[in-house]
């Protein structure tokens, strides 16, 4: 019973916490308003800063990892926040397992993204309210991370959000990108109302939003009907945060945004919060059994159709966007499948080489003059080899080649999905890590491979030391951070088993053969992808034209943006234009002038009682009372 | 022997009137200003002949408020009229009857 573990968990009380948040909310802070002023050191300041988070949470965590497993919890209360009637909140921090994963992933590839920003924003006029927005999105997601309970969490994860908007459409001059930024606000609100009703639910049933307190009681509280519709809200939030179907049109687009906005937010940390929000309420999802078949058949859906989306792509940034909806899909089948552990080692292997990615692909649109066309690129692996090394492990990690971290990480899975006799799954699974490895493979040949196909090409430069020094720092995680879990039952799920409990697997195929096939799976599409794009033998464009319509439709995302469109954004418009040029023009400003209307007609008589000459008025105040005192005398 | 209170109201009665009238038929702004005072005179001595007429000095009292707040009304009055003046020369007030519809 998960519940009864988490209950033995005995917390400790921590004083130093609140720092971890507090550092880049202070750089926000000052960025806001002085950012502007500040030049250049406004990125460094805030590059500092996130830094020092970093410190404080390693020295965190390492404290943490000093107690007994089952003593891994310092909980610290700031103050008490809400407290109406019975119903309590505090402002309480919460640091165990799970969230010292979450907060290691984002302080730590914060600090590097914001480090690399400082290069890549150095001749932009406003990097100083950038600069602002990164720390604040840091400040929120660490809370959202932290929090001790959902109201917490709830303040963190609409802030991240709002961050999002605000960095998606931080080039707001661009057309469109303000449009983005509108979309994916809109969209995530979307799960998020919902998630807003689960937890309205659960203050129903509880009486209370702290973790500690609904996880150990949940079992007695809330009967198998109640935790579905519970997690399943909470899961819809999930959704729209981390991009899955049916919400996954707002990602693509909010490749608007710069660069290392796309790297921290849509990549690295903010659209993993869904992961972590099924995670942290698995025992709800327990509780329910039918959440969690939701969030694997999500999952394994999400995983396929976006990789089949970004084999199709042209945009390079586009293609990462894909991928990491892909990605992210995955992470939600490793929680579909009770595996905890391999899906938050999934997600911070994620983190690191799809950081790494997204900030390779920076340094190649910097490289190219802001070219983003992949059929503008190639060749430029000899302007750029630091960017095409460091992106190439990257790459490679993600297509699950060992012994980098993403083979580890999607290896576990597979296993997973094999030795708890989920035979579909693992089939999908190992079906879009093919798509995987070689829309991958596509990318890396496209850009680095073959020769410069455009004028921009030809003339790319390298990037400065402050883009490199985080791609090679990212590239030797993705390397080394294999070690953390080597198998489903690696050194992660181990340390985050008090918390979220362990799957129990059964038998399958031999590690042997399923390692053996994965590797095969992945070589085979990264071979196959070079055939294609890499060697020159294949007449790409041809080869495109044959895979018509179908290679226009992934490309535009399966037209669920064109659905949505149709079904949902037309009516609705219809519908506001309706209220607008009837309701709100005829109706009630109908009414409103009807009655002014009315009025000044009426008026236009009496107002030629209004002489101007004061003795008139005189006269008839004499006259007015004599009249009223004479009624008075007559009355008696 | 008192006089009688009649006598009193009778005189408050004339001086009313001479003031309403005076009020009707002046286009002096300045004129029409002491009638106004005139009016308020009349019934400063009728309150005080009731207070008389009732032993109750509230009625007296009652008066010397309304005495204060005359003066503080032509204080403002005064200067009303002298502006007006100042801007168009004239205190007539059939002139100045730019407020109507």
């Amino acid at each position: 019973m998960v519940g009864a573990v988490l209950g033995e968990l005995v917390p400790h009380v921590s004083s130093t916490l609140w720092l971890i948040p507090a550092l880049p909310l202070i750089g926000a802070v000052v960025n806001l308003f002085l950012g502007n002023r500040l030049g250049k050191w406004a990125g460094i300041l805030s590059t500092v800063l996130v830094f020092a988070s970093f410190a404080v949470s390693l020295a965190a965590v390492l404290n943490l990892l000093t107690n007994a497993s089952e003593n891994r919890l310092a909980i610290e209360h700031l103050f008490d926040w809400i407290s109406v009637g019975g119903f309590q909140v505090g402002a309480d921090l919460r640091l165990d397992t799970l969230s010292a994963t979450m907060i290691l992933v984002v302080t730590g590839i914060g600090a590097l993204i914001h480090l690399y920003s400082i290069g890549y924003m150095a001749e932009d006029p406003r990097r100083g309210r950038f600069f602002a927005y990164m720390n604040l999105f840091v400040f929120f997601m660490l809370m959202l991370v932290l929090g001790a309970n959902y109201l917490v969490l709830y303040v963190g994860w609409e802030g991240v959000g709002l961050c999002s908007y605000l960095l998606i459409g931080f080039w707001y001059t661009v057309s469109g990108n303000a449009e983005a930024a509108k979309k994916a606000f809109i969209t995530t609100r979307i799960g998020d109302t919902l998630m807003l009703i689960g937890l309205a639910l659960l203050v129903f049933k509880f009486g209370t939003l702290d973790f500690e307190a609904i996880f150990g009681t949940a079992g007695s509280v809330l009967t198998k009907d109640a935790a579905t519709v519970i997690a399943l809200l909470l899961f819809a939030g999930a959704i729209g945060k981390s991009a899955q179907l049916p919400l996954q049109v707002w990602l693509p687009d909010a490749m608007a945004g710069p660069t290392p906005v796309s790297a921290l937010i849509h990549a690295a940390t903010m659209v993993t919060a869904g992961v972590y929000l099924v995670v942290r309420s698995h025992v709800l999802f327990e509780l329910s059994g039918v959440a969690l078949t939701v969030v694997l058949v999500i999952g394994v859906a999400t995983a396929l159709f976006a990789a089949t989306c970004a084999i199709a792509q042209f945009d390079i940034k586009r293609v990462l966007a894909y991928s990491t909806i892909s990605q992210l899909g995955y992470m939600f089948i490793a929680v579909g499948m009770h595996a905890y552990g391999v899906a938050m080692f999934f997600l911070a292997a994620h983190a690191c080489y799809k950081a790494l990615m997204f900030l390779g692909a920076g340094s190649v649109i910097h490289g190219v003059h802001d070219e983003q066309d992949m059929r503008q690129m190639g060749g430029l692996r000899r302007a750029m080899p630091w960017t095409f090394v460091t992106f190439t492990i990257g790459g490679l990690a993600q297509a699950g080649v060992p012994p980098l971290a993403g083979f580890f990480a999607k290896d576990a899975l597979l296993e997973v999905a094999n030795h708890t006799s989920r035979e579909t799954v693992y089939v999908l699974g190992s079906i879009a890590a093919f798509l995987t490895a070689f829309y991958i493979g596509r990318m890396i040949c496209m850009t680095f491979l073959g020769r410069a196909r455009s004028d921009a090409a030809e003339h790319a430069h390298e990037s400065g030391w402050v883009m490199l020094a985080p791609l090679v720092v990212l590239a030797i995680g993705v390397v080394a951070a294999g070690i953390l879990q080597l198998n489903p039952e690696g050194v992660m799920t181990k340390a985050l088993e008090p918390v979220v409990g362990a799957a129990a697997l059964g038998g399958g195929l031999s590690v042997a053969a399923l390692i053996g096939i994965a590797v095969a799976v992945a070589l085979l599409s990264l071979a196959a992808a070079w055939w294609i794009y890499g060697s020159g033998r294949v007449d790409t464009v041809a080869f495109r034209a044959r895979m018509e319509p179908m290679a226009t439709a992934a490309q535009r995302g399966w037209y669920v943006d064109r659905a949505y469109d149709v079904a949902i954004v037309q009516p609705a418009k219809s519908v506001a234009r309706l209220t607008s040029d009837v309701v709100d023009a005829v109706v009630i400003d109908g009414a409103v002038n009807g009655i002014a209307g009315l009025v000044k007609r009426s008026a236009s008589g009496g107002k030629l009682l209004q002489t101007g000459f004061v003795r008139t008025y005189a006269l008839v105040l004499f006259l007015g009372a004599v009249l009223v005192l004479g009624f008075i005398g007559v009355r008696g | 022997m008192r006089t009688p209170i009649a006598y009193f109201l009778m005189l408050a009665g004339i001086l009313f009137a001479m003031g309403t009238v005076g009020v009707l038929v002046n286009r002096n702004a300045l004129r029409i200003f002491m009638s106004v005072e005139l009016q308020l005179n009349a019934v400063n001595l009728t309150l005080v002949s009731f207070a008389r007429m009732h032993s109750d000095l509230g009625g007296q009292v009652l008066a010397f408020f309304s005495m204060v707040v005359a003066a503080a009304e032509v204080v403002v009055g005064l200067a009303i009229i002298v502006s007006i003046y100042r801007r168009r020369r004239t205190i007539d007030v059939d002139a100045a009857r730019e407020m109507r519809w």
